[in-house]
């Protein structure tokens, strides 16, 4: 059994609103409380579930011995004390024991299970609510042919730097896999050997102590900056057999984790290049793990009236803060020190300016792969830090303060105010690039980002998708200033990320009362629909607006561009990436998943209220889908 | 023609370019347009570009491809710059896309007629302008 804790149980409303408080992003002490939390009630699994009829029964019937205690409820004891809320899964014999776990013996809270319709929308379901939740999901799948299904959604995370735990379920003992076929090929000698290149840990505990310990340890390694997915083999006999009676099982401690901050040194010396510079520039990308990580950035630029280029690997900075200069005149080509926060090409950012300074502050100096590379191409810099951005921001803004003087102070005012007309600028020629098309059939890009707006701007909204073939037009027309409201795109570009992250975000958006918005490009979604089943059994408030342009449109064009050089037939580009023979009908896709579903919208007068009646469905705690036909990009 | 016809899809082209002609033809004496190209590119030579049939020209546009990057009115797509409004004569484009420079693969005279490209300078010309983003209260939130 596990050690009752004598610490005194943390009250869960009281935890749940402090959580809602700080807006709920990386939980970096979750254990520290939690681990010794009071198990669940019922606390024996052969609890009556179901109301027994009051009479007393006729004669004493002989009974089956049933397990009151198999090891997946220990396991589940385990992964409460760890503070999940979901496990995404497709349900597999080789885990099923610790899925009953989770529903009977957990009562299908904290975590609570969520089908997917396949592995690989599990994990982009973690991966998107990871983003928004600030922690890492479970996703359970068999070890081999569910972990097959599973890698293209991990390497996503894997590339993202975003937590996950792996659940891979085997048969370890070949001597249980009997004589059929289907035991035997679905089981490995080494379960996570497919997914080591595109995890930071993996483990296959023997038994349920070292189950705890490889748990408490998954959930540390997953949640240290460079945060990745980790994945655990569970043995079906580990979690089918009883606990032995007596067994003095134990949940490790996990403690309050601190992120990797930077050397004081280093922190001081970058801070002397920024107060002396001309024309600092601010680089970030993945910074933001936690809602505090806005306020950090917005203060180290307004301490030193700098400029911010948001690459929008995640939410970093607000998009309408004047120092915001990511398409300004005044961004990086003049820049005399460029600081790179987690940016994960530093070696295509570049200032044309001689003599420039390159500072880079990543974790993702502390840690990598080999195999993949998805370290990208090596940046040259001038003083390497490594470290997490997030938790360098607090000291290096104090560092920034120490060395100001009154001249400085000026010199940064007068800066400031270049930068806020610069700002200004960028975005008072927006109209004039949004009305562009503005009549056209199919819709352009930026109608339908206009049209959405005054839908969304009076709600607490999250936009769940990725913008890269959308011409970023929310990220021009909105207003984000919070740290939810974007969660950058699939880090690993694996088309088929988008519907599921979508899902996996507004399970997370759901808790706070948000509404998610996902702008879902068709071939992704076509990679995997069943992504609207979730959504749909899930009672998602999420909004689905296609962008529907009718096939995989960056390889069409690539394509044509082939046939092109090469003086040939570019009429045929359709062939082989366009969807369109025949037509896909998006509307009725998510009708026969149970959502409400609008289109196709070709004219773009009916866009308007078409988004409107499928808003106020999202409005009741239900999915949308509007499809949308719209322009390529 | 018939052995330039090497499969369904080019066939489908050669049936969509003819039904535009007869239609076109149909209907010439009122518009008083120029006749539209009746062949696909590899089975013709470069011609000495005409006026160009805006109608056809538009077909022209979607078959190949040019709104794959330039959108479906050659507003600009994200990927490529606009190319309407538009007051280029077919020569020009004709010789711009033949060589062209930047990211733009080249429409060579293997790829596409003169003629052809005459009638999508046409269709080009007469895209209409976008509205004021001032009369357009979504713009202006
Ligand atoms: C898993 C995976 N397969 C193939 C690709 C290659 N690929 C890159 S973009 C793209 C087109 C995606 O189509 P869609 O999502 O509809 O976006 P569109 O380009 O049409 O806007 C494809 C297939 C990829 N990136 N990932
Ligand atoms: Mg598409």
């Amino acid at each position: 059994m596990a050690k009752k804790s004598k610490s005194k149980p943390v009250d869960r409303r009281h935890f749940l609103k402090t959580a809602a408080a700080s807006a709920a992003l990386v939980a970096s002490k979750p254990g520290a409380a939690r681990a010794q939390q009071p198990a669940p009630e019922p606390r024996n699994a052969s609890a009556p579930i179901l109301a027994r009829p009051a009479a007393a029964p006729a004669a004493v019937v002989d009974e089956a011995v049933t397990i009151d205690r198999p090891g997946s409820d220990f396991m589940v004891d385990v992964i409460k004390s760890l503070g999940f809320e979901h496990m995404f899964g497709v349900p597999a014999n080789t885990y099923m024991s610790l899925q009953e776990s989770i529903v009977n013996y957990g009562r299908n809270k904290d975590p609570e299970f969520i089908l997917a319709t396949n592995e690989d929308l599990a994990a982009a379901m973690a991966h998107g609510y990871a983003k928004v939740a600030g922690k890492p999901a479970l996703i359970g799948c068999h070890g081999t042919v569910g972990a097959q299904h599973a890698t293209m959604g991990v390497y996503d995370a894997f590339c993202d730097r975003v937590p996950m735990v792996m659940i891979l379920g085997n048969i370890f003992d070949a001597a249980k896999r009997g004589t059929g076929k289907v035991a035997w090929v679905h089981s490995a000698q080494d379960a996570a050997a497919l997914v080591r290149d595109m995890t930071k840990w993996d483990d296959a505990p023997h038994s349920l102590p070292h189950f705890a310990e490889s748990m408490v340890r998954a959930y540390k390694i997953a949640m240290t900056p460079p945060m990745m997915p980790v994945a655990l083999v569970l043995d079906v006999d580990l979690q089918e057999e009883e606990v032995p009676k007596g067994a003095n099982l134990h949940i490790p401690k996990l403690g309050t984790m601190v992120p990797p901050a930077a050397d004081s040194g280093a922190v001081a010396e970058l801070a002397k290049l920024l107060v002396a510079a001309e024309h600092p520039v601010i680089v970030v990308d993945r910074v933001a793990r936690t809602p505090e990580a806005i306020k950090h950035l917005v203060e180290l630029a307004e301490t030193l009236q700098a400029a911010v280029i948001d690459r929008k690997g995640r939410m970093n900075f607000p998009t309408r803060h004047p120092l915001e200069q990511t398409r300004s005149r005044m961004g990086l080509a003049d820049a005399d020190v460029v600081l790179g926060i987690e940016v994960i090409d530093f070696a295509g950012v570049r200032s044309q300016r001689q003599g420039s300074k390159r500072i880079s502050i990543t974790a993702n100096d502390l840690f990598s792969r080999s195999n993949y590379t998805d370290y990208l191409k090596f940046a040259e810099v001038d003083l390497a830090i490594p470290a997490d951005g997030e938790a360098t921001l607090p000291p290096l803004v104090e560092a920034v303060k120490r060395l100001i003087t009154d001249d400085r102070r000026r010199f940064f005012q007068d800066r400031g105010a270049k930068l806020a007309a610069a700002h200004k600028e960028v975005f008072d020629r927006y109209p004039q690039q949004a009305v562009v098309g503005w009549n056209d059939s199919p819709i352009s890009t930026a109608r339908v980002t206009a049209e959405l707006w005054p839908l969304i701007k009076n709600e607490d909204w999250s936009l769940v998708a990725d913008l890269s073939f959308f011409q970023d037009w929310p990220l021009k027309l909105w207003n984000f200033d919070r740290h939810y409201q974007f969660i950058g795109g699939p880090g690993g570009y694996g088309i088929g990320y988008g519907a599921p992250a979508a899902v996996g975000a507004a399970v997370a958006n759901k808790k706070y009362g948000r509404i998610s918005i996902n702008i879902q490009q068709d071939g992704d979604l076509m990679m995997g629909p069943g992504s609207l089943w979730t959504a749909a059994n899930h009672h998602l408030p999420l909004l689905t607006v296609m962008h529907n342009n009718q096939g995989f449109h960056n390889e069409c064009m690539e394509a044509q561009r082939l046939a092109l050089r090469r003086g040939r037939d570019a009429t045929r580009a359709n062939i082989g990436n366009r969807l369109i023979e025949p037509v896909i009908d998006y509307a009725k896709m998510a009708e026969s998943m149970g959502m409400h579903g609008e289109g196709p919208i070709n004219d773009p007068k009916d866009l308007g209220p078409a988004l409107k009646r499928a808003m106020e469905v999202v409005k009741r705690g239900e999915p949308a889908l509007v499809d949308t036909r719209t322009q390529p990009r | 023609m018939s052995e330039k016809i090497r499969n369904g899809s080019e066939i489908a082209r050669w049936l969509l370019l003819a039904a535009v002609t007869v239609s076109l033809i149909a209907s010439s004496a009122a518009t008083a347009q120029t006749p539209a190209s009746s062949t696909p590119a590899a089975s013709q030579s470069a011609n000495a570009a005409p006026a160009g049939n805006a109608e056809n020209g538009k077909k022209l546009y979607v078959l190949y491809f040019c709104w794959s990057c330039h959108g479906s009115q050659g507003r600009a797509g994200g990927t490529a710059p606009a190319i309407t409004p538009s007051t280029r004569s077919a020569d020009d484009l004709i010789k711009y896309v033949r060589k062209p420079r930047g990211a733009m693969p080249p429409y060579t005279s293997k790829s596409i007629s003169d003629r052809e490209l005459a009638d999508i300078a046409a269709f080009l010309r007469a895209v209409p302008k976008d509205p004021d983003p001032k009369s357009i209260p979504l713009l202006n939130q």
